[in-house]
């Protein structure tokens, strides 16, 4: 089976769009991904379009009609917070399955402001804040309590990361906010969910992003092997079994899993990651995924945040891109967004957050449900 | 609460069971091939897949405190704060509810405490006026 490359990705700058719609938003990520690597709509032979609020409602379709009707067959996915990256990766066993050389993937979202999560069924009454919470702030204040519970994992260390993203994105001009949040700043904003301040939640904002996935073949005949990155790894999972799933989404189980398959399916390990992008929708998830990825032993992510380990200049900087924290967390995009950011440091275009010498990256998403996507990025050339 | 308002109410969630009789309880179910424990009813186990092998059984009203957070920030009409509490039902099952009778102070709050399973009124109604009794955890005696 041929590998699979990303010769075309970008990402529109996050921000609060109302007056546009969901299809306007993803074309304009879809055209600049072509753009990126000279291509047409024309030249694609399938598009897979992520997106969770409307998805039921043919967005893909509806992308199209704003770039090229052109009748190409149009997945639409809905997959939780995995939504982008299950999209990407559907292009991606098209391709590595022999059924096309070019495909299109686009994630977008429109989101509004405010809390997620915790919405009532249809029957009986609402039972949020009667039968504990099931806002998203709380339930990962549940994940970050459950290591403070194993390992003793403080507020303070938590608190790091948002600093640490918050000022990453210092250096991404398509991030929400370009914004230093002092560790005083963090830990004295309002407080959400113990212990997830309001700057621990990560940003809820409208974005797309866009991949023109290709097949070694294709790339190499239309002499696109210069900036294309190669897909070493795509991995899928839910959530296995846990005692406690009833009660706690478990987003560690789906990480661990996904994450192992990557590593085998790429033939390498997590000392080989040079950068990673991880699902931090909360400060709290951050933490916790160092562990799921490997990037370090159970119960040595609190030692990793405050040793610098994963800042930029780091031995292995996380989410230099801002995060879901500063970046922001456009649910459909997320997935793709940060496929383009590990991208764009392999290609060394990454400028002021360049990570020196990149060549292995790692994407990570994690869904509520749970849903979970890996993917191991390589630079070719 | 007495059994007639007790007959007068719905159960919150389908596995609150108000018995003709008797005090109300949780429902759950264990696994006679693996022995896990579910909270609510099941035909298959979600660990092993077994088919078949469920059998009824009443949760316990005693737990400990596995996990926990403290809501300050929710939606329009829901009063904060409150306290999310994730427990560990002795015998098994785990359920997710409020902690009552405790300040909503994370200082106050200690991993593994013993909490104990109450009944009461959930203070709140559906459209057709239907009043609901929901399940709630408060701070028990170590034994």
């Amino acid at each position: 089976m041929s590998d699979v490359y990303v010769v075309g990705v970008d990402m529109i700058k996050f921000g609060r769009f109302p007056d546009r719609t969901v299809e306007n938003i993803g074309a304009e990520a879809a055209l600049m991904a072509l753009d990126d690597c000279g291509l047409t709509i024309h030249d694609m032979q399938a598009l897979y379009c992520g997106n969770l609020f409307q998805s039921s409602a043919a967005v893909g379709q509806r992308i199209l009609r704003e770039i090229g009707q052109t009748g190409i067959p149009v997945v639409n996915v809905a997959n939780a917070c995995a939504t982008g990256a299950t999209a990407f990766r559907e292009g991606w066993m098209a391709i590595k399955a022999g059924v096309y050389d070019l495909v299109l993937a686009v994630g977008v979202e429109q989101m509004g402001k405010g809390l997620l999560g915790g919405a009532g069924g249809g029957e009986g009454i609402p039972t949020e804040g009667l039968l504990g919470s099931g806002t998203m702030p709380a339930t990962f204040a549940h994940v970050g309590l459950e290591h403070t519970r194993q390992y003793g994992t403080t507020f303070e260390q938590f608190a790091k990361v948002s600093v640490k993203n918050h000022h990453h994105s210092t250096m991404n001009a398509k991030a929400m906010y370009q914004k230093e949040t002092p560790l005083e700043e963090v830990m004295g904003a309002e407080m959400i969910s113990w212990p997830n301040t309001k700057l621990m939640c990560s940003v809820n904002v409208d974005g797309s992003a866009a991949a023109v996935l290709c097949s070694e073949k294709k790339a190499r005949e239309l002499g696109l092997m210069d900036r294309a990155v190669r897909v070493r790894a795509s991995a899928l999972a839910s959530d296995p079994y846990s005692t406690r799933n009833f009660a706690m989404m478990d987003f560690n189980g789906a990480t661990r899993l996904a994450a192992k398959t990557a590593y085998e399916m790429a033939g390498l390990g997590p000392e080989d990651v040079n950068l990673v992008e991880l699902h931090d929708c909360f400060a709290t998830a951050e933490l916790v995924h160092y562990e799921n990825l490997g990037l370090c032993g159970d119960g040595e992510a609190g030692r990793m945040i405050d040793t610098g380990e994963t800042a930029l200049g780091g031995r292995v900087p996380v989410n230099v891109s801002g995060g879901l924290l500063s970046k922001g967390h456009p649910l459909g995009a997320t997935g793709i967004a940060n496929i383009y950011e590990i991208a764009t440091h392999l290609r060394g275009e990454a400028g002021a957050r360049q990570v020196e010498g990149a060549r292995i990256g790692l994407t990570h998403v994690v869904g509520a449900g749970s849903a979970c996507a890996v993917h191991v990025l390589e630079k070719v050339n | 609460m007495s059994e007639a308002d007790l007959a007068a109410l719905k159960p919150v969630t389908p596995f609150v069971k108000i018995p003709q009789a008797g005090p109300p309880y949780l429902q759950g179910c264990k696994c006679s091939a693996c022995s896990e424990v579910q909270v609510g009813e099941r035909t298959v186990c979600p660990r092993c897949g077994a088919r078949d092998a469920m059998q009824a059984i009443k949760l316990a009203d005693t737990g400990k405190l596995y996990n926990f957070t403290v809501v300050y920030r929710n939606f329009p009409g829901i009063e904060v704060p409150f306290v999310s509490a994730i427990v560990d039902l002795d015998g098994g099952g785990t359920l997710k509810g409020n902690l009552v009778d405790i300040e909503p102070d994370p200082a106050k709050l200690a991993f593994d405490m013993p909490v104990k399973v109450v009944f009461r009124d959930a203070g709140r109604a559906d459209k057709a006026g239907n009043r609901y009794l929901a399940y709630f955890f408060t701070p028990a005696e170590a034994a």
